[in-house]
């Protein structure tokens, strides 16, 4: 047995032994060996990644006696990398679910927690291995069921049953698109097998068509817009471990499906697949952002936040794509890897985000932000851990947001490299469209941060806010430490990223090369930083400053009341809320948002400038979710009252059916033969 | 090596002793413009002693990020004085940061700024903080398009380079895509450093005001420091605007002469642009804030046609 077997072999020995046990045991043991038999999965799949990564060996393993065509496996580059993506994620997920789930002891919640949680694992560290259009299929339904059932975890919640069946429909309409791209790509081949795919020759229509599938299926996945309404609903309501995981790597399966197909099995393709890619990248980032700000459910701001990184990952594998089709293969792999870089530092980021978010519902019970507020006196390291990941996902140096979206910033300016006028105004465009995601995702996280985190607790609860259990702080440490990592390291995981991904489809096999900046020399396109020296700079010349400050300034310091213009005593309800700090941003967007107001004043019956009561309400209505999906609703609502007067209830009827079925196919593959 | 890292001290060093004098240059230049006799240049010096030698006064509800965040401010802020070309080009410094870099460590400085506007509690805080981050992010596609733009004829993001290929190539310098750029440019750095018509660096306690609400809670060094920042900002763009564009005067060679060349070169540099900034002030008056959006929006297409006439000119 090779040692990446036996990783595996440990991997899915974790994980199954989480499941059973949290079947098998209760309280605060099944919540141990839980977590347990996760983490030991988890270590394991990202120890075999991160093995396959540095040293270049790939795993093959197949067990074709199983039904069908069998399991196959295989981990090239790719599969490498989507498995330390996942190993990490889950690993910081697990420890911080030990102390997170303590409230579903004694409750048969948390055997479907405990187990679902394992099995999603175990699902996602298959499917990066798969290596026949069948386990890849199967891995994909067990990882949406295993995540509808996760979201369903606390049904008892408004909403969340609502939630999770948008999920589950939505799911499945992917993955119908699935089955159908993998049964063209396939082209007869009854083994299904990705290697088979690679060398079968297509017509052009026939590859569009299945390119076309998949970024249907792949990007409903990944909640690309306009498919993405289900992700602010169902991520939210899954406990928040799970947000975490389903966030950091459940979508990122979108991305890899995505490059498996287009890239590997189809080899890539013409320009405008990378283009259309690219487009919705860049549509999914401003309008994910742009929502996001909206939002004063902690959680849902996160998940809109998911759509928008999902963007920005998007735009570097689109440009990838669309390099490659213009002959760049240099530029091309520098998408890839602009792309791939940001998916991991997205898991980390983001999964740090949500487990912060998570520890904030736990302390106070509440994901509303108007209701929170001095979190950062109360819950002093939650903070520190979720300014990081704030400052990490505004893509603010020298943290690892930074250093990916300077890299799609580095490609998409390749653009300038392609002698056509749709890139030569279309990639100006897409920059622009990346910057303003990311100012706005600034003011976004100001907003997250400041107005939960900071000045007077909004509500009692928040005001008795204490700091959450040392596991769930261990949790978001392992991110925390990561988010510092990565982006101090881009000369580390720059060349490892392109190394993994040389092979694969027509790409070069010349990685791009490193040193302790970043030169990036693409052909014509150059750039240089260097965010382990920025750091260092930066840190020298704030500690150097205080030091001169201390001997040169004055040093007295009085603590005083915050100036009130005269008023004395402070109330929380004099700060601003996150309503207030989105306002400038909603009436700027007006045509977007197209908010709906309702202001009612109770006046004192004696004077109108006694007021009693005011109540304002606000509501953004996305209003082209409405455009795209009602009509396909109603329209799936009138098929389905068509299907009704075919489906009688009679047993009769149904045989008959069956017999005129059989006979026509009967008849059918005489006349084809 | 050695002499590279002397000149980044230098460049940084030069700059943070010229900032205050800008400042007080346009405000010296605005009050002679109004008919007033105004404060000389030199007053912003006497206005920093007087605070770093005033005690603090900090909100009971204020929490360690308050502490922390003008060092954050103040140092991101001189980082980017050294890496931005002030004296020479090109430096070894180029490699740390690049354009890129310049614009995100600025985003830095406000990111941490509005959250310390956030901090005490303050409604003023909460206003200057919510609408520093707005107009900041609506800058942020002008300030990036327009770094596509020289990248574009440069072939590099790197400061360094873009300086030194428009020095090698001095007809680029009138094209059409600098001259568009330059005036994107131009009026972001007037969003970016609060200048007037976006926002008003005279007022005080208006609810007008966007940098100064933000800041309202400082007094003494902490103040002292972020005005420093500040001031440091607008030096930093002025070296943007008039080393990136109109490169010529940068030292070439680490002699003493070309050094003391390019500063004096610089200094005219800086003396024009302080004008430039001074008699805009005086003849507009400050935009509602809600028309902001609009002078970006067209900062914004000054900028993407800067990027497409260099393609459609080729």
């Amino acid at each position: 047995m090779t040692p990446e077997l036996l990783l595996l072999a440990v991997s899915v020995a974790g994980y199954t032994g989480g499941a059973l046990a949290a079947l098998a045991f209760r309280g605060v043991a099944a919540r141990a060996l839980v977590a347990a038999g996760a983490l030991g999965g988890s270590l394991a799949t990202l120890a075999l990644g991160a093995w396959c990564l540095a040293t270049g060996t790939t795993l093959a393993f197949a067990a074709p006696w199983l039904p069908l065509t069998g399991l196959a496996l295989r981990a090239d580059g790719l599969s490498a990398f989507f498995l330390t993506v996942v190993g990490l994620a889950a690993a910081a997920a697990s420890i911080y679910g030990f102390g997170y789930s303590a409230h579903h002891d004694g409750r048969d919640s948390l055997r479907l927690l405990g187990a679902m949680f394992n099995v999603l694992l175990l699902s996602l560290t298959v499917q990066v291995l798969a290596d026949n259009a069948l386990t890849f299929l199967v891995t994909w339904e067990v990882m949406s069921l295993s995540a509808y059932f996760l979201v369903l975890v606390e049904h008892d919640q408004p909403g969340t049953v609502r939630a999770a069946n948008w999920y589950l429909a939505v799911s499945h309409a992917g993955f119908a698109a699935l089955i159908a791209a993998f049964l063209v790509l396939a082209a007869g081949d009854m083994t299904g097998s990705f290697a088979a795919m690679r060398s079968v020759g297509l017509t052009p229509g026939t590859r569009d068509l299945v390119f076309l599938l998949a970024l249907v299926g792949f990007g409903t996945k990944a909640g690309v817009i306009p498919l993405h309404v289900w992700l602010p609903m169902a991520h939210p309501v899954a406990p928040s471990h799970v947000s975490a995981v389903l966030s950091g790597v459940v979508i990122k399966m979108g991305v890899y499906g995505l490059m498996r197909v287009a890239l590997d099995l189809l080899g890539g393709g013409p320009a405008w697949w990378g283009g259309i890619v690219l487009g919705l990248g860049a549509v999914s980032a401003l309008l994910g952002v742009l929502y996001a700000l909206m939002e004063h459910d902690l959680k849902r701001l996160l998940a809109y936040h998911s759509v928008e990184n999902m963007g920005i990952i998007l735009l570097g594998v689109g440009a990838g794509l669309m390099f490659q089709s213009y002959g760049l293969p240099a530029l091309a792999t520098l998408g890839f890897v602009a792309g791939l870089y940001h998916t991991l530092n997205h898991a980390c980021f983001k999964g740090l985000l949500f487990l912060g978010a998570g520890s904030v519902l736990y302390a106070t019970r509440t994901r509303n932000m108007e209701d929170l507020g001095g979190l950062i006196t109360r819950m002093p390291r939650t903070a520190v851990c979720f300014l990081v990941g704030a400052a990490a996902i505004s893509a603010l140096p020298p943290l690892n947001g930074f250093a990916s979206e300077w890299l799609v910033f580095q490609t998409l300016m390749g653009g300038a490299l392609v002698p056509r006028p749709e890139v030569a105004i279309g990639m100006p465009i897409a920059v622009a469209m990346l910057a303003l995601t990311s100012g706005l995702a600034v003011a976004c996280f100001v907003k997250a941060f400041g107005i939960t985190f900071l000045a007077l607790p909004r509500s009692t609860e928040a005001a008795r806010a204490r700091e959450v259990p040392a596991s769930m702080q261990v949790g978001m440490l392992v991110l925390v430490g990561m988010c510092v990592a990565l982006g101090l390291t881009p000369f580390l995981v720059v060349p490892v990223l392109s190394r993994a991904l040389t092979g694969l489809g027509r790409l070069p096999m010349t990685p791009i090369g490193f040193s302790l900046h970043l030169p990036l020399s693409v052909a014509g396109v150059t750039g240089e930083m260097s965010p382990l020296l920025l750091a260092v700079g930066v840190a020298l010349l704030g500690v150097l400053t205080a030091i001169v400050l201390r001997l040169l300034a004055d040093r007295r310091l009085r603590v005083g009341d915050t100036w009130g213009c005269g008023r004395i005593g402070q109330t929380p309800r004099m700060e601003y809320t996150a309503t207030a700090f989105a306002e400038p941003l909603r009436r700027v967007f007006a045509e977007l948002y197209r908010p709906t107001e309702d202001l009612s004043i109770d006046f004192h019956p004696k004077s109108k400038y006694f007021v009693r009561t005011i109540a304002y309400r606000s509501e953004v209505q996305p209003w082209f979710e409405r455009l795209l999906y009602t009509p396909f609703l109603s329209a799936l609502r009138g098929a389905a009252a068509g299907v009704r007067q075919v489906q009688a209830g009679s047993l009769h009827l149904y045989l008959a059916y069956m017999t005129i079925t059989l006979l026509a196919l009967l008849v059918v593959a005489r006349w084809s033969r | 090596m050695t002499v590279d890292v002397m000149m980044a001290a230098a460049q940084g060093l030069l700059a943070l002793a010229l900032a205050p004098a800008v400042v007080g240059l346009v405000r010296w230049l605005k009050a002679r413009l109004q008919n007033r006799r105004g404060a000389p240049p030199w007053q912003p010096y006497r206005e920093l002693r007087k605070l770093f030698q005033k005690e603090v006064v900090v909100s009971r509800h204020a929490s360690w990020l308050f502490h922390l965040a003008p060092f954050v401010v103040f140092a991101s802020t001189l980082a980017v004085a050294v890496i931005v070309p002030v004296l020479a080009v090109p430096l070894l410094v180029d490699r740390i940061g690049d354009l890129l870099v310049v614009v995100y460590l600025l985003l830095l400085g406000t990111f941490f700024l509005a959250l310390a506007g956030l901090d005490p509690g303050s409604a003023f805080g909460g206003m200057g903080a919510s609408r520093g981050v707005t107009v900041a992010a609506l800058a942020e596609p002008t300030l990036a398009v327009a770094i596509f733009a020289l990248a574009r004829s440069a072939g590099s993001t790197n400061l360094g380079e873009i300086a030194a290929r428009t020095i090698a190539d001095p007809l680029s310098a009138v094209s059409p895509g600098h001259l568009l750029a330059f005036a994107a440019l131009f009026i972001v750095m007037l969003a970016e450093t609060g200048r007037l018509p976006i926002d008003n660096p005279a007022t005080h306690l208006e609810l007008t005001m966007i940098h100064e609400a933000m800041v309202l809670e400082y007094s003494g060094r902490y103040l002292a420091l972020i005005e420093w920042a500040a001031a440091l900002k607008l030096l930093v763009f002025f070296a943007l605007l008039g080393n990136l564009f109109v490169p010529w005067g940068l030292a070439r060679a680490f002699t003493l002469e070309a050094v003391m060349t390019a500063a004096g070169v610089f200094a005219v540099k800086v003396g024009v642009l302080a004008v430039a900034v001074a008699v805009l002030e005086t003849r507009v008056a400050k935009l509602r804030l809600f028309r902001v959006p609009e002078l970006l929006t067209a900062s914004f297409v000054l900028a993407l046609l800067a990027v497409t006439s260099s393609f459609l000119l080729r």
